[in-house]
């Protein structure tokens, strides 16, 4: 049942001129279930407001140029079969687990939500509890992400999401939390709000991985304060054709380090949204993906969309951004470093490169730097091209069939981002998987794809 | 061993001819250098032999014992013993040096029917090698070609023909870009792998190399065609004299 305040706010935001997009808003938040709220109850409406302001994307805002943001802005998903489950990455490491089927949490399926050094438990089982330490930051990072762009998915998601993971860390916590996402439905309309805080001084990594919805609408807010460390790895289910959106708001105090990594393997349409703050002197960013395309299995289009503000002095920032497209797919990288006055000794890189099997696929890239401090070093760069055809007879000319020399340019070209993945064990586990799939995927080049019933 | 009869290569895109009718026979246990001035077609031999892509044989035919080479692949070419040693090797970011090889001896050793070499057996007998040619551990590990000296790269290279022990070796200009000392430590190490049933094609524009590299046999290449062969003495008529005088006589 929808929550009478929140629906209260829902009214146009301009009286007496109805906007282009505000029957098309009214019809989304009709199709959705939104929940009451305890503690995050503020923060809905506070988002429901923001997102009456900002409205549905449209073709003309100018982050979405390159996306078209209609298959999001439909009241409902188009039903999709989700793709077999052949999820076996990270299964030889000691983690705990956390499984959402359909974007409910599955408790039988789950670990024991506990731990030395964190406090973790679901959204929806912490509602009702009064003074949560989540409730400074649940829809807080989101809302002061949404300047100068505007992100109205992710205020859609602070509104709609009924579940999610809060963690708290206070400590070193040596076990990855890995969150499994699985669908069954085929029509799937997924919202997920997961926040988390590490403490002066926390580690966390974070593994999500699996399949969430037809379409899904994720929200991480992380939270670092001094010193802490957080990994994040994201490694959605291969091959399903899904509708994905993204976003990471991420806070960075002094000396901490944030590093997120995202694999995508096919799908129809994902867009991934980062929003940086490098808030403390000394703090280290780093933001990287992986994306393999074949517009075969399901019309690709790969969206990132990057926004990282240093605002504090001798902060390191760099985008690592790789994606193989072949048969029409379609790969957009939007990245930008903002440098705030003040912010010395920045050093800000952004690397977003393309690699095209085919005429047939493009790779767009719209690199943006504005600075306001004058002691910095930022730079940028974009590739688009093929495969090194001197590069593959060499290989060839050392007796490696083309199939395998292909993978191995591929991993070549990969293989920046995937360094960006600290934890070996992790990094090989990708890798292992990134290999078993473009080999299958070479001895096989037709339209069938193991994995896809 | 390696038979060239009467071949005619263009390039693929452009109504141009490179090479028009080159006669070449080399022997098992032979080493035959080919010089030449820029632009005589040398590369493209080695191109058009070892499988580049971007070249048409409009006539003509090369066989490796026997076998035409012209109708392979480049990956069946080097697996029934076609080994060619770049001018420029490549750099791979991301693929490790020991990963490419053992990639590339298995790969052969596959295609050929035999038995893959385990990691045990592989590390062993890389190790072996690679110590000849003063290649440490570090190199090894280090993605192929990357950061790689000009000397380090070519060392690379043969280390990569002592691992693949083809029994035709083409190297295509090896000395450039050496100092006298890598010169030295290349040409000890192709000098090892001379054997009775292994041949070699030097592709050379200096004389220097063939100091270290003693060949049998010297051919001199022109518009596209071995215009003079003869021994080891016509190396030094070519150092003394430059490319000008022969070919003037050749006329």
């Amino acid at each position: 049942m929808a929550d009478t305040a929140v629906l209260a706010a829902q009214a146009p935001a301009v009286e007496g001129r109805a906007r282009p997009g505000d029957a098309a808003l009214a019809a989304r938040l009709d199709a959705l279930d939104l929940p009451r709220g305890g503690f995050t109850r503020t923060a809905r409406e506070d988002a429901a407001q923001r997102l009456q302001a900002m409205g549905l994307p449209g073709a003309r805002d100018e982050y979405w140029r390159y996306t078209d943001p209609a298959p999001f802005n439909a009241a409902r998903p188009q039903p999709a079969e989700p793709a077999a489950d052949a999820t076996t990455l990270f299964t030889g490491i000691e983690r705990l687990n956390i499984v959402f089927v359909d974007g409910r949490l599955d408790a039988a399926a789950s670990d024991a939500l506990a731990a030395e050094g964190v406090e973790i438990e679901s959204l929806a089982a912490a509602e009702a509890r009064a003074d949560h330490w989540a409730a400074g930051l649940y829809g807080r990072l989101e809302a002061a992400g949404q300047a100068p762009v505007k992100r109205p998915f992710a205020a859609l998601n602070t509104l709609a999401a009924a579940e999610g993971v809060l963690i708290r860390v206070t400590g070193r916590l040596e076990r990855p939390v890995h969150i499994t996402y699985r669908r069954s439905a085929a029509d799937a309309d997924v919202y997920l709000h997961h926040v988390v805080k590490l403490e002066d001084g926390a580690e966390l990594t974070l593994l999500e991985t699996g399949a969430i919805g037809a379409r899904s609408n994720v929200v991480i807010e992380a939270d670092l304060g001094r010193g802490a460390r957080f990994h994040h790895i994201g490694a959605k289910r291969a091959n399903d054709p899904k509708l994905g959106l993204g976003h990471i708001f991420a806070r960075v105090a002094a000396e901490a380090l944030f590093k997120s990594f995202t694999l995508s393997v096919n799908g129809l349409m994902m867009r991934n949204e980062a929003v940086i703050d490098i808030a403390g002197d000394d703090a280290v960013a780093h933001i990287a993906a992986a994306v393999l395309g074949d517009g075969d299995i399901g019309r690709f289009h790969h969206d990132d969309t990057v926004f990282i503000t240093h605002a504090a002095e001798r902060c390191e920032s760099r985008q690592v951004f790789k994606k193989v497209l072949k048969n029409g797919a379609e790969g957009i990288f939007q990245g930008k470093i903002l440098v705030k006055p003040g912010a010395q000794k920045t050093d800000g890189y952004q690397i977003s490169q393309g690699l095209l099997l085919d005429e047939g696929s493009q790779f767009l890239a719209k690199p943006e730097l504005e600075i306001y401090a004058d002691d910095v070093k930022c730079s940028h760069g974009s590739t688009t091209g093929a495969l090194d055809e001197t590069a593959l007879f060499y290989l060839r000319s050392r007796g490696v069939p083309k199939e395998r020399a292909v993978v191995l340019l591929v991993l070549s070209f990969l293989a920046d981002a995937l360094d960006e993945i600290e934890d070996q064990r992790l990094r090989d586990d990708i890798l292992g998987r990134l290999e078993d799939w473009l080999t299958a995927r070479a001895g096989n080049p037709g339209k069938a794809e193991p994995g896809r019933a | 061993m390696l038979e060239i009869k009467n071949l005619h290569v263009k390039l693929e895109d452009e109504d141009k001819q490179i090479l028009k009718g080159v006669e070449l026979t080399v022997p098992a246990g032979q080493v035959h250098a080919i010089m030449g001035p820029n632009g005589s077609g040398k590369s493209t031999l080695s191109y058009v032999l070892s499988g580049r892509d971007g070249y048409e044989v409009t006539e003509g035919q090369a066989t490796l014992d026997g076998e035409s080479l012209l109708e392979m692949e480049p990956e069946e070419r080097a697996a029934a013993g076609l080994f060619l040693a770049f001018q420029y090797p490549v750099e791979i970011p991301g693929v490790g040096n020991m990963t490419f090889l053992r990639t590339a001896v298995n790969a052969q050793r596959k295609a050929r029917g035999e038995e893959e070499l385990s990691s045990a057996e592989f590390l062993k007998l890389i190790r072996e090698k690679a110590r000849k040619l003063k290649i440490d551990a570090e190199m090894l590990k280090r993605p192929v070609n990357v950061g790689f000296s000009g000397g380090e790269k070519k060392r690379n290279e043969i280390l990569q023909m002592a691992m693949l022990e083809p029994r035709m070796c083409i190297l295509d200009e090896t000395d450039s870009g050496l100092d006298v000392d890598a010169m030295r430590l290349v040409a000890e190490g192709v000098n090892a792998l001379r054997s009775p049933d292994r041949a070699f094609l030097v592709i050379t524009h200096y004389q220097r190399l063939l100091d270290h590299i003693r060949p049998d046999v010297v051919h001199i290449m022109a518009d596209g065609r071995i215009v003079r062969t003869g021994g080891p003495e016509l190396a030094l008529e070519v150092e003394q004299n430059g490319y000008g005088d022969l070919l003037a006589e050749v006329g």
